[in-house]
């Protein structure tokens, strides 16, 4: 962690963005505030974080966080990966 | 409750598709709302940011207002502030240089300057940031002088920081436009101090 | 509303939530059990701590406390120091 920070400027994805403007959304609506969403994140199993790109910890904890809700259930969720 | 592992343990490509598809089948989340938001939050910039600065260097009215309410003091110029959290501002001056960091997360004052840079969430920075903060500055050849008291804000809860830098020497007689256009997202974090190309 | 005013000194408490399960805490680790000094009262906000699991959450005071960086790390120069956002209850007088 105490190595050199990267400086150089990285450009956003449409999946970072896409990911980003979901979770503003989800907070607006009142669906996930900002606090579970960083609860989900640190609730990710160490390895598995450190694999993990910082919008990919995202996704994880907000689909996380519609199941803890019932805003999506399970049911919903295996259907959908299925056939995405 | 928690989800089963299984469910989450997939590319997360296409944990993003699931997700949206399912909330716009129950119409909570439309694809056009995510469009609008996308651009909703690339108005926000750091050129944004720099207009704020300039107007501040230019209006010490202004700029008493931004450090004494941020959100107010920044609305006035049209940065849309609803549903944001609320802006902090603190002054770089002789005496004591500012550095904002999120130790925990990666708390960055996005209304103002959009999206946080990369280095700003990474682990390495956050790490320094408090531990060896000047060791850190030096990467960006930012020298605090030895008297200058560097005050590091650890953006931990409710508030979103910003650092309102010293204009620099040889700038009279500049109007803001210009004034703004030297002004980087470094700087309104406290990495590095406006310059003159 | 609020316990505490700029200028008073306060210790955070040395507490260690985390290891009795699933919390969020948003006060960092290394100012656990630290002396520190408030600098600004900063309005009250819902306790991040129960909104992270989607609880009710009671408005908390929040301050800004500074924390000289010295005494959390030797290392550095003397006089710098750390601005933190600590909600009260995690605050006690010292």
């Amino acid at each position: 962690m105490c190595s050199g920070v990267d400086t150089e400027p990285h450009v956003l994805t449409d999946f970072d963005r896409e990911v980003d403007a979901l979770r503003q959304l989800l907070s607006l609506k009142g669906l996930m505030s900002v606090d579970e969403l960083r609860r989900g994140i640190e609730a990710i199993p160490e390895p598995e974080y450190h694999a993990l790109g910082y919008y990919q910890r995202w996704i994880r904890s907000i689909a996380d966080n519609l199941l803890r809700r019932g805003v999506v259930t399970e049911a919903e969720l295996r259907r959908a990966l299925a056939a995405a | 409750m928690s989800a089963p592992d299984d469910l989450l343990r997939v590319s997360a490509e296409r944990l993003l598709v699931a997700i949206r598809d399912i909330l716009a089948e129950k119409s909570i989340v439309s694809p056009a709302e995510i469009a609008d938001r996308i651009a909703i939050t690339e108005a926000a910039s750091p050129a944004q940011g720099g207009r704020i600065v300039a107007r501040a260097w230019v209006d010490p009215l202004f700029r008493q207002r931004l450090l004494g309410d941020g959100t107010r003091a920044v609305e006035e110029l049209g940065v849309v502030m609803r549903g944001a959290p609320p802006l902090g501002v603190v002054e770089n001056d002789g005496s004591v240089h500012h550095l904002v960091v999120c130790t925990l997360c990666s708390c960055y004052p996005r209304a103002v300057l959009g999206y946080p840079p990369f280095w700003f969430k990474s682990a390495s920075y956050r790490a320094r940031a408090v531990r060896d903060p000047r060791g850190l500055l030096a990467e960006w050849g930012t020298i605090v002088p030895a008297g200058v008291k560097l005050r590091i804000v650890d953006s931990t809860a409710d508030y979103r920081w910003m650092v309102l830098p010293r204009r620099p020497e040889g700038t009279d007689g500049w109007d803001e436009e210009r004034l703004a256009s030297i002004v980087t997202a470094g700087d309104m974090i406290g990495v590095t101090i406006p310059k003159i190309a | 509303m609020s316990l505490f005013s700029a200028g008073d000194p306060v210790r955070v408490r040395d507490d260690w939530p985390e290891t009795g399960g699933a919390v969020h805490i948003r006060t960092p680790h290394y100012v656990r059990g630290m002396p520190g000094e408030i600098r600004a009262y900063l309005g009250r906000f819902p306790n991040p701590e129960d909104l992270a699991f989607a609880r009710p959450a009671r408005d908390l005071a929040l301050y800004h406390v500074a924390f000289p960086r010295q005494a959390i790390w030797p290392e550095g120069q003397g006089d710098d120091e750390i601005l933190i956002e600590i909600y009260e209850t995690w605050l006690e007088r010292a």
